[in-house]
């Protein structure tokens, strides 16, 4: 009696989220691999026909997804290079005793709320007004000019925008982790004779292993599943040169019409996207202290 | 001595964040200069503030019913989300066998699974529930809904898994030994504990269902259901080349987010720092 009891409860309260949960992800994911073994346009009329791998073969062989693989890998490493060593940096900042932390660390966090899609629109115009007019009046119009329109630039202005809008939420990571470090073990150290640099990178920086973790971990899946910038700033252009994975994928399906070889994309897509983060998160795991 | 040198620090670092957010000042001094004034300087003040621009990109945008429908969806998708995972994450926590932990495991399995490999299957089958079951799943608000709920669980599971797994169970047990039902255990001794984790899954999901563009523009069709990034996606392609218009309209998209921001600002960071380390 007590048994059948405790099972109702565990049915009314898990079974409305499974049924939603498995309604969105679980079962598109499993018509997603079937789909992949099809060639479709995607129109319900038309037959599906049956390829094997063949998808996987021609997606292998497509000189535009492996564009795409190398600029989305380019990309990804530079943001989060950037993003973590802006993002620390301003955490150092901000956690230091200056009067005006608080209110910088309200402004710099700012850009992340502001939606991806937004904030590609906002750049376009500093790309295309004010880098011309600062490369005008300074003369340096090789760093100032309009990068978008550039096929070697635009991956970059792509880079730095991303970096724009996620190095202070990685910032606020960064703080949380500066916060759970012992004073008494940065006393100790300065006690010692310890120089800051010394300091920083002997103690502050093991310790902050965990932080790092996440913080690589978001920036690198993040990076690696970028779209709405992608789409709002550049669009993919100049000439497909900042054609990332995500968008790729999305053309080779909704623009092309070609939905087997594209759900074979996202199958691999996805493959790549869960190599990559467990490999990481695997890494720097072992590498954490603990205290 | 230390006093100004602290001082200029300060100001150094206002600085910093002052030129950090430039583009902002950018977008919103140019929304009412018009195009000779625009193109003469864009970083200057204007020399008067017209609203003009403001009035037609509201008009054009058709802002305030997008405003509504953003506001509709992230409200309910997140009060959902709140309730049904908080719910599950209880009950897997406190059912110690197999099943519960198979479930756990797939949900964070799935975070892993980017919305790009599951976007074509699920507009699909979507679709055919709409066709055939006639769930109104496709081009409706609530099927958006239905649909958030689906994609931010895993992550708010995981989060009050985490939590719910430090709260001693013998305060539960005392409630159950005074007959309370595990739905009265629930609501009236867990629930408000959760607080500080509740805070967090309710800002992450508010930020992440409000800024979505692509899973909104694939379920929604009609006009009269865009969300704010979707408005402003069709806004742009057709005025791109007038700028303070475009200008004018962004800074439209902004105003909730500031708003938004100035009165959960706390909560904001504090939220974000402790779903992180979580």
């Amino acid at each position: 009696m007590k048994n059948k009891n405790k099972k109702k409860w565990y049915i009314l309260f898990t079974v409305p989220l499974l049924i939603i949960f498995t309604t969105v992800v679980i079962i598109p994911f499993l018509i997603g691999i079937y789909y992949s073994f099809f060639e479709w346009d995607g129109i319900a009329a038309n037959a599906k026909e049956f390829v094997g791998f063949d998808n996987f073969v021609e997606l292998a062989g497509d000189e535009r997804f492996r564009e795409s693989a190398w600029l989305t890998i380019l990309f990804t490493v530079l943001s989060v290079i950037t993003i973590n060593a802006i993002g620390l940096a301003f955490a150092l900042l901000v956690t230091s005793k200056i009067k005006s932390a608080n209110a910088a660390r309200t402004m710099l966090f700012m850009p992340y709320l502001i939606g991806g899609l937004i904030l590609g629109y906002i750049w376009q115009f500093v790309f295309l007004d004010v880098f011309t007019l600062l490369g005008e009046v300074t003369g340096l119009d090789q760093i100032f000019f309009n990068w978008l329109v550039d096929p070697e630039f635009a991956l970059f202005g792509l880079v730095f925008v991303f970096t724009w809008q996620m190095a202070g939420y990685i910032m606020i990571i960064y703080i949380a982790g500066l916060q759970g470090i012992p004073n008494d073990v940065i006393e100790a150290s300065k006690i010692d004779g310890a120089s800051p640099w010394q300091r920083f990178m002997r103690i502050t920086l093991p310790l902050l292993m965990p932080a790092l973790t996440i913080s690589l971990f978001l920036t690198l899946s993040s990076a690696f599943k970028i779209y709405d910038v992608n789409l709002s700033l550049t669009g993919g252009g100049p000439a497909n040169a900042t054609e990332l994975f995500a968008m790729n994928i999305y053309n080779e399906i909704f623009g092309s019409g070609n939905y087997g070889l594209g759900q074979a994309k996202a199958i691999v897509f996805f493959l790549i996207v869960a190599a990559i983060t467990l490999t990481q998160v695997y890494i720097t795991k072992k590498r954490e202290v603990e205290m | 001595m230390s006093r100004t040198l602290d001082f200029l620090k300060a100001a150094l670092l206002i600085v910093l964040a002052l030129f950090f957010l430039s583009p902002i000042y950018i977008i919103i001094v140019n929304s009412f200069k018009d195009r000779q004034e625009l193109y003469d300087n864009p970083l200057t003040l204007p020399d008067s503030f017209s609203f003009q621009y403001y009035v037609e990109a509201m008009d054009k945008m058709n802002f305030l019913s997008a405003f509504g429908n953003s506001l509709y969806i992230t409200i309910v998708s997140v009060v959902l989300i709140v309730i049904l995972s908080s719910m599950t994450a209880w009950m897997l926590v406190r059912t110690d066998d197999k099943l519960s932990m198979v479930i756990f495991m797939v949900f964070i399995a799935t975070m892993l699974i980017p919305f790009q490999t599951l976007m074509m299957p699920l507009m699909q089958f979507m679709s055919t529930l709409t066709n055939t079951l006639n769930i109104p799943m496709y081009n409706t608000l609530e099927g958006l809904i239905f649909m958030n709920i689906g994609f931010h669980s895993s992550l708010s599971v995981f989060l009050y898994h985490g939590f719910i797994k430090s709260i001693p169970i013998t305060l539960e047990e005392a409630a159950t030994i005074d007959g309370a039902s595990k739905f009265g255990v629930f609501w009236r001794i867990i629930f408000p504990m959760l607080k500080p984790i509740t805070a967090t899954v309710m800002i992450l999901n508010v930020i992440s269902i409000w800024n979505d563009f692509l899973l909104p523009s694939l379920t929604l069709i009609d006009t009269d259901l865009r969300t704010i990034p979707l408005s402003t996606f069709y806004f742009f392609g057709e005025f791109t080349i007038q700028w303070n218009l475009a200008m004018a309209g962004l800074t439209l998209t902004i105003i909730p987010v500031v708003i938004f921001y100035a009165l959960a600002q706390k909560h904001i960071i504090k939220g974000i720092g402790e779903g992180a380390v979580k």
